[in-house]
């Protein structure tokens, strides 16, 4: 059994005198998909920031592929090659055209020809749908156009692990399901990933395990089912309740 | 309808024949003209050149300026002490204490033309100013932009090469511009130090009959590079506002 893509070992990190992460296990084999779930600022997206060294932690370890990478001595540069993050307000680059955006990564970090690169990135905006937008300014697209060109421009460096941080959140819900039909695809082709999301069928839907996150701690995980048919912690069935009540499952 | 009753005041008052006979008069205008005229492609060949010196002093200090390597903290210190000096010096003072100051000092191999040197002297004043507004630029460009780019593997540098800069440098566009409008004019701060541009060869034809039209002379020379400028700058900041 080879390590899993990614461990979390006791990851903390403080804002000022508040807790974000107290102290986060967590462990990701590959192919496997996690959803992290939990209300806003349960610290899901400063989970994912940390994982991709965009935050800093404070104490614990982050590896991947058994290798230490929150460690000084690691370049986060070369750790971030082998990660493709998904942004919730997809944060394109507004002056490149659509496949600038997705070869800006293959081409200027790791060295591809261009020519190539262009090629695989044609072939990926027609797999998300994107066919014929290539030329096009990231305004020229809808929220959710711009987020498909965002998972294609994380996933166009072939990562080890994508980072989804509540890409659904900032779409009107008309525009969701072409995304995670996305995400799905993702999913089917066998891509580790981490997603925090607050749409609970999605997560039922792609992800193998569920882990729900309350100020800054992993309280349990477990199957979807196992977690959000049958939660034991009274907070994970808390924070159902409300989205229930809300409408959100 | 009050320009019109002002040019009505000014063109009955009681003065206005003298002021039209010194300040308007077409045959001092004609002789003096091609003179002045000369002197001001010494001014066209200084602004651009300023200018382009400018464009990149400027920005190089705001990368100092903006850049959160440790290591670089005393050029940081430097540079901010620079944008502090040479902003808050009048322009004219700095032409008098470079194109007299740096001569008088007697070193060998230090340049002594005064074109030279009062170039020198608006290019480091103006380059603090557009320095500013190039990291004002570069902070406007939200931290998500530089996540963004750190995610797709780029380095810190490829990061700002790529991703801030161009659109940081689109968004100054406007206001560099506008600095330029006003270098444009302030080349003619340099005639102090008796070089022949365009301001100082109207000023020499003025002394000599007491005719004041070599001024306006120049003045429309002037105006003749300023208002292109600002028709320009007026089509970039409306394109910059259709397009955001």
């Amino acid at each position: 059994m080879s390590a899993p893509v990614l461990q979390a070992k006791g990851v903390t990190k403080d804002f000022g005198d508040r807790a974000v992460l107290a102290g986060i296990d967590l462990s990701v084999d590959e192919h496997e998909a996690i959803a992290l779930i939990g209300a806003s600022g349960s610290g899901k997206s400063t989970l994912l920031r940390c994982v991709a060294l965009l935050t800093e932690i404070d104490d614990g370890d982050i590896l991947l592929d058994g290798k230490v990478i929150t460690d000084p001595s690691v370049s986060p540069v070369e750790v971030r090659r082998n990660l493709g993050v998904v942004f919730q307000a997809y944060n394109l680059f507004p002056h490149m055209t659509v496949l600038q955006n997705i070869t800006l990564g293959a081409i200027k970090a790791q060295k591809v020809d261009r020519k190539e690169a262009e090629d695989r990135g044609r072939a990926l905006l027609d797999r998300f749908g994107l066919g014929g937008r290539e030329g096009d300014r990231p305004d020229e697209l809808s929220g959710g156009q711009q987020q498909r060109v965002a998972l294609a421009r994380a996933f166009a460096t072939q990562p080890r692990l994508m980072l989804l941080d509540e890409v659904t959140s900032a779409l009107d819900p008309e525009l969701v399901g072409d995304v995670l039909e996305v995400v799905r695809e993702l999913k089917k082709e066998g891509m580790t990933m981490i997603l925090a999301t607050h749409e609970m069928s999605f997560a039922r839907e792609v992800a193998d395990k569920v882990a729900f996150i309350h100020e800054g701690k992993i309280l349990e995980s477990g199957t979807p089912e196992e977690v959000l048919a049958d939660p034991k912690a009274p907070e994970t069935k808390k924070f159902l309740r409300r989205l229930l009540a809300a409408g959100r499952i | 309808m009050i320009i019109g009753g002002l040019f009505a005041i000014v063109l009955t008052s009681s003065g206005w024949p003298v002021v039209q006979e010194r300040f308007f008069s077409p045959e001092a205008f004609q002789t003096s003209f091609p003179e002045v005229a000369r002197g001001f492609w010494l001014d066209i060949k200084m602004f651009m050149v300023i200018e382009v010196a400018v464009l990149i002093l400027g920005l190089v200090v705001a990368l100092v300026r903006t850049s959160h390597n440790a290591a670089l903290f005393p050029i940081r210190a430097l540079a901010a002490v620079y944008c502090d000096v040479f902003r808050g010096v009048p322009v004219v003072i700095l032409i008098y204490l470079f194109g007299f100051g740096i001569p008088a000092l007697e070193l060998s191999g230090v340049p002594k033309d005064p074109i030279l040197l009062a170039g020198i002297a608006l290019t480091l004043a103006y380059s603090a100013y557009v320095a500013e507004v190039y990291r004002a630029g570069i902070g406007s460009i939200h931290q998500t932009q530089t996540d963004a780019a750190l995610a797709v593997g780029l380095t810190k540098v490829q990061a700002m090469r790529y991703v801030v800069l161009p659109q940081a440098i689109r968004r100054v566009r406007p206001p560099i511009l506008n600095d330029f409008i006003s270098l444009q004019k302030d080349v003619a701060l340099v005639s102090i130090l008796g070089i022949l541009e365009a301001f100082k060869i109207a000023q020499i034809e003025t002394n000599r009959d007491f005719n004041y039209t070599p001024l306006i002379a120049a003045a429309l020379l002037y105006l003749l590079v300023t208002i292109p400028m600002a028709r320009i700058l007026d089509h970039i900041t409306a394109k910059g506002e259709i397009n955001s």
